[in-house]
């Protein structure tokens, strides 16, 4: 059962998409967002339940970073709102986990791996508590489950890309968080890098998580995502994603079908 | 060596000497955040913005302390916003307006005092004058270290989010654009309260090599901020000790001493230095 390595996460639904859905679910209504006068996105709808991956596809400026920033809580949107279980999502600060792109990250930063894994407790514990076993157990799952138990006083830049991205995503699952926002995670990543990195998110996904990633690869995209969401300022199509990369589809949001492509 | 220890029964002496430790201390508490920041050449730029403050200060207010130590935040904060702003809205990269900006700066403070007849005054706030430091000026450098320990050391785990991953950290609900004026606000505190012991000129090193040697040490923030409170305020100790019987100055030789720490760590270090063994 994959409950019982992860017992310390209760209120993760286990196995949600299939036994509560209804239950964990995230709403976006009619959200809009702008930079200044300049609007980048515009009316998106949509709703979707914890147990899934979904992909934020579309052309550059398209929006992808700008609704993730806006699940993230770093923007606030023009108009609209984002509901999570019929609550507004920004009152659950510490239920969504925003990982940066490796290439913002300093890798140089005096950090071990445990360390920033730690981190992720940190909203949990407040400024001052100390500690626990039950904090020190979780940080230590955490590390297992993405197998970084072994490097866990390294310091982070002395990792591989792969293994830095595992332990932004331990972070998130030391936080605990529900859902889990990545800016273009395959970004730099080799085929095997690639593979590994799909499948550990597809086993977060199972567990409960909702696994939100923006993503430029059309090719990789249906292996990796079950579901997704093409933009292009609006939201031009919602769906499994192998469905919702139909040429008629790409040619809307692209000019081009994905065959075309280079 | 009698002179010395006669020297050192004085009040004056035992003065500077705390000061030594303290403003050691603190600095090189505060130059974790520096160098976390990768800030240094910002700072160092800063330091010298600071003079017009504390010539205006003075012509407005006359030569306290106080008056000096606002004069002096009010000129970093122009110099620092200023040059953001002029890159911001002009081609010129935020660099370059900061050279210009602070050099300018510095220019104006230095005419202004030459004029208000503080020549000596002058050569103090360049290259620093622990032995004239007053009581009053002990008791602002223990303050200022003491309200950067503290703040760091209660704000710690918001603040390292905000310095390694600032968008996570404004994603978790941390205030990050505060924290990064409080960042601001302490470093100029602390540059101040350096000012008299090393000056303007020097206090770039006091700020950076502690951390600077200990970042060679090893991999743990946070003993990059209290070891580098360790090795600011050892080093200016043993510059204390050093400098009279050799009769250096005592500023230039603080920063020699931690400069020398800094070079021993880069040759040196189990884990980072050049001869390591591997």
């Amino acid at each position: 059962m994959v409950t019982a390595s992860h017992i310390h996460q209760n209120h993760i639904c286990w196995g949600g998409a299939h036994t509560h859905s209804r239950e964990h679910h995230l709403s976006i209504k009619q959200l809009s967002a702008a930079y200044g006068t300049h609007i980048v996105l515009e009316d998106i709808s949509y709703s979707i339940s914890c147990g899934h991956t979904l992909a934020l596809i579309g052309p550059n400026g398209a929006g992808k970073s700008t609704l993730l920033n806006l699940l993230a809580g770093l923007l606030r949107p023009r108009s609209g709102c984002i509901l999570w279980n019929g609550n507004d999502l920004s009152q659950f600060r510490s239920e969504t986990a925003y990982l940066p792109q490796r290439s913002e990250v300093d890798w140089a930063f005096p950090i071990t791996v445990r360390e920033l894994v730690e981190m992720g407790r940190y909203p949990n514990l407040g400024m001052w508590r100390a500690f626990r076993k039950h904090d020190r157990e979780i940080v230590d799952k955490a590390l297992e489950t993405l197998g970084l138990t072994e490097l866990q006083k390294r310091q982070i830049g002395a990792l591989s890309g792969g293994q830095q991205q595992r332990c932004f995503l331990a972070r998130a699952l030391a936080q605990e968080a529900h859902i889990l926002l990545l800016d273009e995670p395959f970004t730099g990543l080799d085929v095997p890098g690639v593979e590994a990195l799909s499948l550990i998110l597809k086993d977060l996904a199972s567990e409960g998580r909702l696994v939100i990633a923006s993503h430029h690869d059309l090719a990789t995209a249906p292996q990796i995502f079950d579901e997704a969401l093409l933009l292009k300022r609006q939201l031009l199509a919602a769906g499994p994603t192998a469905t919702i990369l139909s040429p008629e589809n790409l040619i809307k949001a692209f000019g081009y079908t994905s065959s075309a492509q280079k | 060596m009698n002179t010395f220890l006669q020297f050192l029964q004085e009040p004056l002496a035992q003065r500077s000497l705390w000061a030594c430790a303290v403003i050691g201390f603190s600095n090189g508490f505060v130059s974790a955040l520096i160098l976390l920041r990768r800030s240094s050449l910002q700072i160092g730029t800063l330091s010298c913005a600071l003079l017009p403050g504390i010539a205006l200060a003075i012509l407005l207010f006359g030569l306290f302390q106080f008056s000096i130590l606002v004069g002096a935040i009010i000129a970093g904060l122009m110099v620092g916003l200023g040059s953001l702003f002029v890159s911001r809205t002009s081609r010129v990269e935020h660099d370059t307006a900061l050279s210009v900006l602070h050099t300018t700066a510095f220019a104006c403070g230095y005419i202004v005092l030459i004029r208000l007849g503080l020549q000596q005054k002058v050569d103090d706030w360049l290259f620093g004058n622990i032995m004239s430091m007053s009581n009053a000026d002990l008791w602002i450098a223990y303050a200022c270290g003491a309200l950067a320990v503290l703040s760091i050391t209660i704000l710690y785990r918001p603040l390292m989010i905000c310095l390694f991953d600032s968008r996570a950290a404004t994603s978790m609900g941390i205030p990050t654009r505060a924290f990064n004026y409080g960042i601001f606000a302490l470093i100029i505190l602390v540059l101040v309260s350096s000012l008299q012991a090393v000056g303007a000129f020097l206090t770039l090193g006091l700020l950076v090599a502690p951390a600077a040697t200990m970042h060679l040490l090893t991999n743990r923030s946070s003993l990059l901020f209290w070891g580098g409170g360790l090795i600011g305020g050892l080093g200016s100790v043993m510059a204390f000790f050093l400098s009279y019987p050799l009769e250096w100055h005592l500023g230039a030789t603080i920063i020699v001493v931690l400069g020398s720490f800094f070079m021993l760590a880069y040759l040196f270090s189990p884990r980072y230095g050049l001869f390591r063994r591997r």
